[in-house]
């Protein structure tokens, strides 16, 4: 029986196989930032032993940092200390280390691509659920808690059970104003948040082959939120074309058989998985959260279902619309919000900024929104400016912000205030996710825009409409 | 991190009968900001159990004097969201030795396992059974025997098997962690190492 991408990139990185055990993987790439790391460190340093693959180890911050005048120093004391540590745990350690100002500063996610250290076939973790993203280039990357942190640290592998397999197949065509993050809050609202628990997803068809590498890194994000290890596509010519010449992406003779290898990363025919799912491109709209998990999303035009609708609890379903101020029934467009946020490791790319641009061209921030714009790292910052995105963004009066994690945590100043609603391009609509109290609707560049513009909840397809007409 | 050996748990038990409880629930991100691991189990499930000026909130089980032990019993998808390992180790810092659920999100029972904290996954029928019981009386205890992998209802008798990995099985009741296992194998990581590009 062929092999499946996963298994293929997997079996590659099994150094021993415990018997009714975990496998020891070996990991090829470790992620590291401010938040998830200083206990690790310290583990190391209790047990004297040093990092044994510092050069196969990134640093960066990201989690924690201010969103302005990041040139200053940072105010919040617990802040400024965690950055500290890992700048000195980095240093002591040969770490590269990438703080606050450096050029190749940005969210571990956004950076990692960026940079090549995100390359196919290779075993990448972080210790952030979203590490998921780095599986668009057909890599194993799945985010890990400070216990693992310390392991990868000390011995470069990781103990953990083979998942079972699932593939999304998605075929067809996206219709007007469906983007990639839409697809993915599509698959999780089917899913629910815990259907892809104790899997690893493939996601495969005609949608994701069309789809850009920011689309797919998109997709692969929010595979966590289905509950996934992770997600995965396939790499092709556009993942390679993406990968060729970046700073860490190997080179010469090394690229050839890189090459070599990563042109065998596919699913063979007779590979089975453990489940499979299809759905056609045609069923998704622009997408919209009502409530508190990123299962509870729908098409934007929909109204909140009743109580007998829902299959879950009962009881958590109401515990959710209490603390979203909704009612069953209620429709979405038209609810005023107070704050939009675009950015995360989910929508903080270029092309993010490019489509939530298209929308706001010629047209004006709404009076009682506050907007913020946080680019995932400085290169998308200088893309911005380059491509004259900014000046588009500051004639309808927005404001560009520093890279960072921002609002997508809110781990920083950026938080949403108690009670206030806001359109955010990010992953999770917890309960307090967004600061205390805060309560967040889920979507994609596009519909934030169409929130920004017009101060309540839009579809998207409108604006566009009024442009074109 | 050591942690203490994990082999059976008689106590009382504190319900949560609520599906999808995230990890920002468990310890919102505002208090990751720590560098040492201390003092996590102050802000369990902190806006849950306090109002913003800092009071407890009557209503929250835990601020509930009736409640108590070292068993946590939550709802369905329990720990769904972050990796963050802050929030097993507020459940451990809080007293709480073992989770039970109908169903664990994957890296919060990962994590668990790693700190000390013995995730137990029972059926959805014996958990309504736990909360009823607990329900009626809340001084209800569970025995959770990690040799025989087994749950008990101590009053009825009532029991149920639950499944755990060998290898982590072993490594809760010896309270070892991975990492002394990797520090063993570093020859072999080593050796496969050379053939992995960077
Ligand atoms: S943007 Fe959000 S999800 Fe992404 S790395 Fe930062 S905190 Fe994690």
């Amino acid at each position: 029986m062929g092999k499946t991408l996963f298994d293929k990139v997997w079996d590659s990185h099994v150094v021993k196989n415990i018997e009714n055990g975990p496998d020891v993987l070996f990991i090829d790439r470790h992620l590291v930032h401010e938040v998830t790391s200083p206990v690790a460190f310290l583990g190391l340093k209790n047990r004297n032993i040093p990092v044994l693959y510092p050069n196969r180890t990134f640093a960066t911050a990201d989690h924690n940092t201010p969103t302005i005048n990041q040139h200053l120093p940072v105010k919040d004391e617990l802040s400024a200390n965690q950055l500290k540590a890992l700048e000195k745990n980095a240093g002591e350690h040969g770490i590269p280390y990438w703080g606050l100002g450096h050029e190749k500063n940005g969210i571990v996610h956004v950076i990692g691509p960026e940079n090549g250290i995100t390359v196919p076939g290779a075993t990448i973790v972080c210790g952030d659920s979203h590490t998921s993203t780095h599986g668009a280039f057909g890599a194993i990357a799945f985010g890990i808690g400070t216990s693992e942190v310390e392991m990868v640290l000390a011995s470069q592998c990781i103990m953990q059970p083979k998942p079972k397999k699932m593939r999304i197949n998605i075929e067809g065509e996206l219709s007007t104003a469906v983007t990639p993050k839409d697809v993915a809050l599509f698959i999780i609202s089917k899913l629910t948040t815990s259907g892809a628990t104790g899997y690893f997803v493939e996601y495969a068809g005609s949608v994701f082959r069309e789809m850009s590498m920011e689309g797919r890194m998109t997709v692969c994000n929010l595979s966590i939120e289905m509950g996934a290890r992770g997600g995965m596509i396939a790499p092709d010519e556009k993942t390679f074309e993406y990968v060729k010449g970046r700073e860490f992406a190997p080179k010469g003779t090394d690229w050839d058989k890189a090459m070599a290898y990563w042109e065998t990363l596919y699913t063979e025919d007779d590979a089975t998985f453990d489940k499979e799912l299809t759905f056609a491109a045609s069923e998704i709209e622009p997408m919209i959260t009502y409530g508190t998990n990123p299962g509870m999303g729908f098409g934007i035009s929909n109204s909140i279902p009743t109580a007998e609708q829902i299959d879950g609890a009962k009881a958590t379903f109401a515990k959710s619309l209490a603390y979203m101020e909704f009612n069953e029934g209620d429709s979405m467009i038209g609810k005023p919000i107070d704050f939009v946020f675009l950015g995360s490791c989910t929508n903080g790319r270029i092309e993010d900024f490019r489509a939530f641009a298209s929308i706001i061209k010629g047209r004006k921030k709404a009076d009682n929104v506050t907007a913020w714009l946080v680019p995932g790292s400085h290169k998308v910052e200088a893309a911005i400016k380059e491509e004259g995105i900014l000046d588009i963004l500051q004639e309808a009066g927005f404001e560009l912000r520093e890279p960072g994690c921002s609002a997508c945590l809110a781990m920083n100043d950026d938080k949403v205030p108690a009670g206030k609603y806001a359109v955010s391009t990010s992953n999770r609509n917890f309960e307090g996710r967004q600061g205390p109290g805060s309560r967040t609707l889920l979507a994609s560049p596009l519909v934030a825009a169409a929130a920004a513009v017009t101060g309540k909840v839009t579809d998207p397809r409108e604006l566009m409409q009024l442009q074109e007409a | 991190m050591a942690y203490d050996k994990f082999e059976v748990l008689t106590s009382t038990a504190v319900p949560l009968p609520i599906e999808n409880v995230d990890t920002d629930q468990i310890i919102p991100a505002r208090f990751l900001k720590a560098t040492e691991r201390k003092g996590f189990g102050d802000n369990l499930f902190r806006d849950w159990r306090y109002n913003n000026d800092g009071t407890p909130k009557e209503s929250f089980v835990l601020n509930n004097a009736q409640y108590g032990g070292k068993i946590l019993v939550g709802g369905k998808n329990f720990g769904s969201g972050s990796s963050r390992e802050h929030a097993a180790w507020a459940v451990y810092d809080y007293g709480f030795r073992c989770v039970v659920s109908s169903f664990f999100a994957d890296i919060f029972r990962n994590n668990c396992l790693n700190v000390g904290v013995l995730p137990v996954q029972v059926s959805p029928e014996f958990l309504e059974k736990i909360f009823r019981a607990i329900e009626k009386n809340p001084h209800t205890e569970l025995k959770v025997d990690l040799p025989s992998q087994t749950i008990t209802l101590s009053e009825t008798g009532e029991s149920e098997s639950f499944d755990i990995n060998e290898y982590k099985k072993g490594n809760l009741l010896n309270g070892f962690d991975d990492i002394d296992y990797l520090l063993n194998l570093k020859e072999d990581i080593k050796e496969f190492a050379s053939s992995r590009p960077i």
